[in-house]
């Protein structure tokens, strides 16, 4: 645990360059009025860009520093580089939503980045105490995004929902975090992973461990902790409710998986049958609710409740097999996702965002291109092959069929079959329906670029799909070394 | 063999055809008339390579021919895996045969979206011809499930009045059997370490997981066959979607399901197969003899010819699952003639629909009059489909029966009964369309067949008497694979069954 200065200041290198370029960003902001908020925008996907490379330029090999605080390996490396993609599409997507919306603040990018390196430090946490911190940084910076628009009862109201909801699972967290420290009497989770290696099962830490649990079935919004995610989505500003689709939950979905095989463990027959009802729970209410749902962001709240259903179904298998297809899954999911609200943002009509399902009738025949883009992408993320989708799904399943989880593999295929169901009533609206007023045309390059990116994406990773998988079943492996 | 990968490039050829028709830009005129001949070429040209296919395949060879292998899933032992024996060939054949047709047939009933309309058909032959190739069990899912993509966008885009109903409940009802098939290929998967076909052939899983994979699988094929009481999607989406749709439907979709059966149920899973056939004869019987009843009832064609559908391929399930070499040559035999003549007859229903744009038997009647040509088209199409000797429908049937009479004299009794009911129907409706009085003034002022309509019938037609009376010009190719998969099927029985054979000993007696 004693390494020297230098050595642990460079594991942590990209957060604080992140965290540097964040502060700077501020300052300029604060100079520059609310005018500057496009060049903040791009500064500071410029900063999450230049912090992907070094994060890329580091060796993941397992570094353990800060005093065992913080922890880079090849999963935790994998997954900050991914959260850094995906911010940098959430936020590439939203820059000109911001304009057009009017509530272009010059805070809005600079918070997402800071939820960045909350995001990145509670992935590379190694301790509860940095978990913690960083889960915090995380929500409070979200929590502000989500009611940026003060002067929007809806907006402040999605805000303080997730405030007052979210400090909630943040309490149980910590309760769950104390109970846990005055047993082992220690907050490293190598420390503890060894105390409770003896695999008999202590009430204290059981419950512990169902209070931590329950926290970040909170994060990932899985049943039943998924109340806030529709109310939240649908009253967020949508480019508020994007990042919050592709990013947080692949960060508490990467911790989660870090508590649970970390200090957990060896108690995984205790947590796999909570996680397996999480699982079962959430794809089951993920598809049944948002049968009736008529707005989009509504709609897409829940679909990502079923998706977080999904991807954990790769949790309860608990092999390295399973921890793969997660992140294949999460992802796959990223990228979609990235892809859909780049098409939802684009939804306005005169000037105005709209947000209904039926405002995209007969959009093959007003706006082909979106169409298009939005049906392949609904096709892929119902998970019909040969789109990306599909492979997600079926790694998923045969990570639980290979640890013998039938029942829950088969809750998951009927789930799908409930969930294509609303999907492709995107797909009816667009296609089937005769045309409604036009969308307005006009795009900007930078949220088409993602959409195109998305598309193509989906389309031809089945021409490859090992690229991914193998590195994502390498990155998996290093949980799994002792 | 062919140097080349002729499989592959069958299954692109059409893919990038669409790809280039999307990418067709003007007025819409040109647009559509571009779109039309693109797509009419390239499953022209697939077609040609299909019959190059035929030429070179060797009939006297049990194994898969034009084999391809590439690596395309390392890390999961997926590959890519292509190859033909003599079961899937004729469906490959079958596949290309039809496209061109339902592409001309469309030319002038499908004005709006035309662009869309042909990359869908274009997508949906590469979908139906890989489905046919796949040797590896993961990509066989792929191609199988892909094909619900286009089949839901031409329905519900280019269908009739309930369109979105119809290509709701295909698409789900389809899906819903066929996530279940793929977690058993998955199981498979786990258990035998491979998701290559031949590979997992030759190695049988234990009896008590046969019976839940069968029953996966059966959800999956029975659904896409139909089967009687999962039959209920048929009529709807035959009745709501586009004439070439339909054809396309009951041409090449509806194999997939029998050959799901012949290439998963029957060898990988031997016994579950024996052990349920008893379950599929009935369920066949009830399938030809309850949609043949219905068929006698309807009003509209195309409902009807959906009905003989769904009996037509009772007589399939009935001849596959008795094991026997007549009823599985019979029954793939079938599923080739049902593919060409109830094509053909949707084309028919597709013809009087474009004049008179109405379904109804009612609204037709004494068409021989202004229509001879059609009449005469249809007539044979019609015999054909009732199953008279010198058509193909005949030698389909009576394979199949033969069969039945050697597994299930009760059965094969019923299923008889079946013919009749089916000569019944489609006599009546023949009857009430080309016979009769001109009530209907402007059915009696129809034109008859233009020179493209000919041109579209006349190789169904030569197909259809082609067939019935050379048919083993089909059956001698198919049945050194036959032959080999029922050796396949019965090895599997006696090593897993052991002592207790004598469960189905029907099966046993006709080696």
């Amino acid at each position: 645990m004693s390494e020297f200065g230098n050595m642990m200041v460079a594991t942590a290198l990209p957060e604080i360059f992140l965290a540097l370029s964040g502060m700077a960003l501020l300052i300029f902001g604060v100079f520059r009025g609310n005018a500057g908020t496009r060049l903040v925008c791009w500064g500071t996907v410029g900063a999450l860009a230049i912090c992907a490379f070094l994060l890329l330029g580091m060796d993941w090999s397992r570094i353990v520093a800060f005093n065992g605080m913080f922890l880079l390996d090849q999963f935790t490396g994998f997954m900050k580089l991914f959260v850094l993609i995906g911010l940098i599409l959430a936020l590439t997507i939203s820059v000109r939503y911001l304009e057009q919306e009017r509530f272009s603040r010059f805070e809005y990018p600079v918070l997402i980045l800071f939820a960045g390196i909350g995001m990145m430090i509670m992935i590379s946490a190694n301790s509860l105490l940095s978990m913690y911190m960083g889960l915090e940084l995380q929500s409070l910076s979200l929590y502000v995004l989500a009611a940026i628009r003060r002067d929007h009862v809806k907006s402040a109201e999605a805000g303080l929902k997730y405030f007052v909801l979210g400090a909630l699972a943040s309490g149980m967290l910590l309760f769950g975090a104390s109970l846990i420290y005055g047993y082992t009497g220690s907050l490293d989770f190598d420390v503890i992973a060894s105390a409770i290696s003896t695999g008999t099962s202590v009430p204290v830490i059981l419950f512990g461990l169902v209070f931590i649990l329950a926290a970040l079935a909170f994060k990932i919004s899985a049943v039943p902790f998924h109340m806030w995610t529709p109310d939240v989505y649908e009253g967020a500003p949508t480019s508020v409710t994007a990042l919050f689709a592709i990013v947080p939950k692949i960060a508490a979905m990467a911790l989660l998986i870090r508590v649970l095989f970390g200090p957990f463990g060896n108690m995984i027959d205790d947590w796999q049958q909570i996680v397996w009802f999480l699982s079962a729970a959430s794809m089951i209410v993920g598809a049944f609710a948002a049968l009736t749902q008529n707005n989009i962001k509504r709609l897409m709240a829940y679909s990502s409740i079923g998706n977080m259903g999904y991807a954990l179904i790769g949790i309860v298998a608990g092999t390295q097999e399973g921890i793969g297809a997660v992140i294949v899954y999460l992802v796959l999911y990223m990228v979609m996702s990235a892809g859909i609200f780049g098409v939802i943002l684009g939804m306005r009509r005169g000037g105005i965002a709209v947000e209904d399902i039926r405002d995209l009738s007969g959009l093959s025949r007003t706006n082909p291109m979106m169409a298009y883009a939005m049906a392949l992408l609904m096709f892929s993320i119902s998970g019909i092959p040969p789109l990306a989708g599909f492979f997600g799904k079926l790694l998923i399943f045969k990570a639980a069929i290979a640890s013998g989880f039938y029942v829950l593999a088969v809750l998951g295929v009927l789930a799908s079959v409930v969930g294509a169901y609303y999907y492709l009533r995107i797909i009816k609206v667009m296609f089937f329906d005769e045309p409604a007023d036009a969308l307005d045309g006009q795009s900007f390059f930078s949220r088409r670029a993602v959409v195109l990116l998305s598309v193509v994406f989906v389309l031809l990773f089945i021409l490859s799909p090992d690229a991914l998988v193998h590195t994502s079943f390498n990155a998996a492996s290093s949980l799994f070394l002792k | 063999m062919i140097d080349f990968p002729i499989l592959s490039l069958m299954t692109a050829l059409p893919l990038a055809g669409a790809f280039f028709i999307f990418f067709i830009r003007g007025s819409e005129e040109i647009v559509a008339r571009n779109a039309r001949y693109t797509a009419l070429y390239t499953s022209i040209f697939t077609f040609a390579l299909a019959l190059y296919m035929l030429a070179r395949f060797d009939g006297g060879l049990a194994d898969f021919q034009f084999s391809e292998r590439y690596n395309w899933f390392p890390s999961l032992g997926i590959s890519y895996h292509m190859g033909v024996d003599g079961i899937s060939v004729f469906f490959v054949a079958l596949s290309a045969f039809l496209t061109p047709l339902c592409i001309l047939a469309s030319w002038e009933s499908i004005k709006s979206r035309v662009k869309e309309y042909m990359i869908a058909f274009l997508v949906l032959e590469t979908m139906m011809i890989g489905t046919f190739c796949a040797l590896d069990a993961v990509l066989f899912y792929v191609f199988f499930e892909a094909v619900l993509i286009p089949m839901f966008i031409i329905i519900g885009v280019w269908g009739g009045a309930r369109r979105v109903y119809s290509s709701f409940k295909f698409f789900l009802y389809t899906l819903l059997g066929s996530v279940l098939m793929l977690l058993a290929l998955l199981t498979l998967y786990f258990q035998t370490g491979t998701t290559d076909i031949p590979t997992l052939i030759e190695n049988p899983v234990a009896r008590d997981l046969q019976m839940w994979l069968w029953l996966a699988f059966f959800a999956s094929f029975a659904v896409k066959m139909p089967m009687w009481p999962v039959h209920t999607w048929l009529p709807d989406a035959h009745v709501e979607a586009p004439t070439a749709g339909s054809v396309i439907l009951a041409g090449v979709l509806l194999k997939m399901g029998g050959y799901g059966f012949l290439r998963f149920s029957l060898p990988m899973l031997p016994e579950a197969s024996a052990y349920f056939s008893e379950m599929v004869y009935w369920l066949s019987v009830i399938a030809i003899i309850y949609a043949s009843l219905v068929a006698l009832v309807q009003e509209d064609m195309k409902k009807l010819i959906a009905y003989s559908s769904v009996a037509h391929m009772g007589f399939v399930t009935l001849g596959i699952f008795t094991a026997t070499t007549q009823g599985i040559q019979g029954g793939i035999f079938q599923m080739i003639s049902h593919g060409v003549i109830s094509a053909a007859l949707f084309l028919v229903v597709g013809v009087v629909y474009d004049r008179l744009h109405t379904r109804e038997i009612s609204r037709y009647g004494g068409l021989v009059k202004n229509m001879p040509k059609f009449a005469t088209i249809f007539m044979i199409l019609m015999l054909g489909s009732v199953g008279l000797p010198g058509t193909s429908g005949f030698v389909g049937e009576f394979l199949t029966l033969i069969g039945a009479f050697k597994a299930n004299n009760m059965i094969a009794f019923l299923a008889t009964s079946g013919v009749i009911l089916g000569a019944i129907y489609m006599l009546v409706l023949y009857k009430r369309v080309v016979f009769g009085a001109q009530i209907n003034k402007d059915a009696a002022k129809m034109p008859d067949l233009n020179p493209r309509e000919i041109a579209i019938f006349i190789p169904l037609v030569v197909l259809v008497i082609f067939l019935g009376i050379f048919p083993n010009f089909v059956l001698d190719r198919m049945a050194p694979s036959v032959a080999k998969l029922q050796a396949q099927y019965n090895a599997g029985l006696y090593t897993e069954q052991g002592l207790e054979s004598t469960d189905h000993p029907e099966v046993l007696i006709n080696e």
